[in-house]
């Protein structure tokens, strides 16, 4: 008996007594109750980012690509990796010569000295301040948002809502076209492992800017 | 009701005794008379705990439909319990076809082996790992460490456990008994045989001491081809994965080696996709007391050019199963490893998780503990406890563990009468008094006679109460207080004061003398 078989026999065993729990009951705050693109629900988004303390820029569309650059000159990047599919358009004010392609893909050595790596994202939770990025184009193979040490994101006000539950909805394996690999990002790493302190920044990009595009 | 199938149903086998930290060699009352000596894990413990809880009750006061989501919860992992064989095999059936290799281990031993083989046929020397308790459990380190394969702990807690050759003593945050002097000094001394040196001048500012640990690891991560994992949650439809965390050390783990091996514990899956929304908010408000944790990685099998390409889950039962058999104990397994319970008890404030002997300390490990070991083996983590219950209201899945706690303590005690051919002194003195208390005449007559010893009691106790009494009393006032014997007993004073004669003595309503008749 193969070691699968013998576990999924102990398994029946042990359910012998055939239990019958309860159906699960959903009557928690569910999906689809945000409006979309609300201006409370957005300053709660930045509200819960400056918390977590990341800096957040608000742009427009047509201002995005200058606040874009200006947070990189503010860092002093020059060496910024942008992911395969990044929208050109908010790449327009920053100097070509900064920015580093992904093609071919770079190795851990190399993205650990850059300066940064500019994303997109997919879905932005207000509640908890989270945003997830799925590895997608614009956001880019999940080493690249890992190791420099400056993540610079953007999030479209389309793509926040409200809460937990809504967030799994948009991700749900039917609304993306493949499992894609996922990372939650709720705030720069942190650690209260030495004497309860909290400490930013540990492993990952120890700032985290968040342009919000309105 | 049963079926007669011709083959008599065994209980599923408990973990093997000896292999990984299942339980500790000492019952928990002499251990937790150690612990309860060390002032500075009691002072450390009792800042961390009371923080934590703090935080915690703070973040799940502003959820309104937080007891939504905890029945939700309770109710999504009682559905995983009852159709585990189900989920499993789905699971499986996902990860396998995109790209992933899933193992069965029945057992710590089993677990070990695998996995060892899995990092031989690579060539690796050293594996990274991001925290995983599963692994503690079955003791995988040291099974690496024995077949020339060394694991670096990535958690800066974990971290300096090990580089202190230590032991964690909680579950999240497991180096709260060392504070930041001692954190230095282990670095300075340690850091330099493991990897990268500590500089010199480290001073003991934790933002220097978790600037010292990033820099050590961040080498090990760039450099690692293999890393192990543990998994907070498995999605059977869809395959999917998830590590909960907060350093980033589990985002370097799972995604820049080559090669991950993920260790889990059979009962870690969720359903569907569609769970997660109610987890990803138990979890990181009941454990770390914040609106959710820094970093949650989840991945499916293999993506082609984004991560590891190689990837290979090691489902494990390792007593799960004996656990599962039993209906009032079963349960325990929709544990989520929050450790809400242990911030809370009373009991796992004051001694910390060395005293449990086992890596599932406090509440929920004095229920689980014994179930995967068998009690037996755990046999005194039932009684660590005052019932209090406080346990069961933080649970985030409502898990009853008072009950369970005497559930098991009777599970105890038959286990020891079953394993004695003589009763046991303890056996015969509650048998005597279940004797005395049984009799219609002896136990009024046993009241009337407590009143000779009442002197005796007010000579030896204090303020109505007797807090040291002579053998074998001495065993129950150790930690307790004895009330002194009254001067009547309770069924003396009813029938005086209700002046019941003859054949109404026995029963009746109450009647206000001199009213009625």
């Amino acid at each position: 008996m193969t070691a699968r078989e013998e576990i999924l026999g102990r398994i029946r065993a042990a359910l012998a007594d055939r239990p019958q729990p309860a159906p699960v009951e959903r009557n928690y705050r569910a999906s689809g109750e945000s409006p979309i693109e609300d201006a409370p629900l957005l300053e709660l988004l930045v509200d819960r980012l400056i918390d977590y303390k990341a800096t957040v820029h608000r742009a427009t569309p047509e201002t995005a690509a200058e606040v874009i650059a200006a947070a990189l000159a503010e860092r002093g990047a020059n060496r910024i990796v942008v992911p395969v599919g990044f929208p050109a358009p908010l790449l327009a004010a920053i100097d070509p010569s900064s920015i580093i392609r992904d093609e071919p893909p770079l190795t851990a050595a190399q993205l650990d000295v850059t300066d940064g790596v500019l994303t997109t994202s997919t879905v932005a939770i207000a509640e908890t301040g989270t945003i997830v990025l799925d590895a997608g184009p614009g956001q880019g193979r999940r080493a690249l948002s890992l190791v420099p040490d400056y993540h610079l994101c953007v999030v479209m006000a389309a793509d926040v809502v409200r809460g937990v539950p809504e967030g799994i909805t948009r991700l749900a394996p039917e609304n993306t076209s493949t499992t894609l690999p996922l990372t939650w990002i709720s705030g720069p790493s942190a650690t209260s492992d030495i004497e309860l302190q909290r400490v930013e920044g540990v492993h990952g990009p120890r700032t985290l800017v968040v342009v919000l595009i309105t | 009701m049963s079926t007669y199938l011709g083959l008599p149903t065994m209980r599923p086998p408990v973990a093997p005794h000896g292999v990984g930290a299942l339980s500790g060699d000492r019952p928990f009352p002499a251990a937790a008379k150690e612990a309860l000596a060390n002032d500075q894990l009691r002072r450390n413990l009792g800042a961390a705990t009371r923080t934590i809880r703090t935080k915690r009750a703070k973040v799940v006061d502003e959820v309104p439909d937080w007891a939504q989501l905890r029945a939700a919860g309770a109710a999504i992992k009682d559905d995983v319990l009852a159709r585990l064989d189900t989920y499993l095999i789905q699971l499986e059936e996902q990860v396998v076809a995109r790209g992933g290799v899933v193992h069965w281990a029945r057992d710590a031993a089993e677990a070990n082996r695998i996995v060892t083989e899995l990092v031989q046929a690579t060539g690796a020397h050293d594996v990274v790992k991001v925290k995983s308790m599963a692994t503690q459990e079955i003791g995988l380190n040291e099974a690496l460490a024995e077949a020339g394969i060394s694991a670096w702990e990535t958690d800066l807690a974990e971290l300096i456990v090990q580089l202190a050759d230590d032991k964690p003593s909680h579950i999240l945050v497991p180096a709260i008994h060392r504070n930041r002097s001692e954190i230095r000094e282990i670095f300075l001394r340690e850091m330099g045989r493991a990897g990268l040196a500590a500089d010199p001048g480290l001073t003991d500012d934790p933002k220097a001491l978790a600037e010292a640990a990033r820099r050590h690891l961040r080498r090990k991560f760039l450099d690692a081809e293999v890393a192990i994992s543990g998994a907070n949650f498995a999605i059977a439809e869809t395959g999917t994965l998830a590590v909960v965390e907060s350093e980033g050390n589990g985002r370097m783990c799972l995604t820049l080696p080559r090669v991950l091996i993920t260790v889990m514990g059979v009962e870690k899956l969720l359903p569907t996709w569609r769970d997660l929304e109610v987890f990803l908010q138990l979890l990181p408000r009941s454990s770390t007391g914040e609106r959710m944790n820094p970093y949650t990685s989840m991945w499916t099998g293999v993506t082609p050019g984004d991560g590891p390409q190689e990837f290979h889950l090691v489902l494990l039962d390792n007593g799960r199963t004996a656990t599962l058999a039993d209906p009032r104990g079963r349960s325990a397994l929709r544990c989520i490893r929050c450790s809400a319970c242990l911030n809370v008890c009373p009991v796992y404030e004051r001694t910390g998780g060395h005293a449990y002997g086992s890596v599932y300390p406090g509440p929920i490990g004095a229920v689980l503990s014994p179930q995967l070991t068998g009690v037996e083996y755990n046999a005194t983590l039932p009684f660590a406890s005052s019932l209090c219950g406080a346990c069961y209201d933080v649970c985030p899945v409502a898990i009853d563990i008072p009950s369970m706690l005497v559930h098991l303590r009777s599970e105890v005690v038959d286990a020891k009468r079953a394993a004695h051919r003589l009763p046991q002194p303890e056996a015969v003195a509650m048998g005597a008094v279940g004797w005395v208390m049984r009799g219609r005449r002896r136990w009024p007559l046993a009241l009337r006679a407590m009143k000779l010893v009442r002197p005796l009691g007010k000579l030896i106790g204090r303020g109505g109460r007797i807090s040291v009494a002579p053998p074998p009393l001495s065993a129950w006032t150790a930690a307790r207080d004895l009330p002194l014997p009254p001067p009547q007993s309770f069924r003396e004073r009813w029938a005086r004061e209700n002046r019941l004669s003859g054949p109404q003595r026995q029963s009746g309503p109450p009647r206000e003398s001199g009213k009625e008749e």
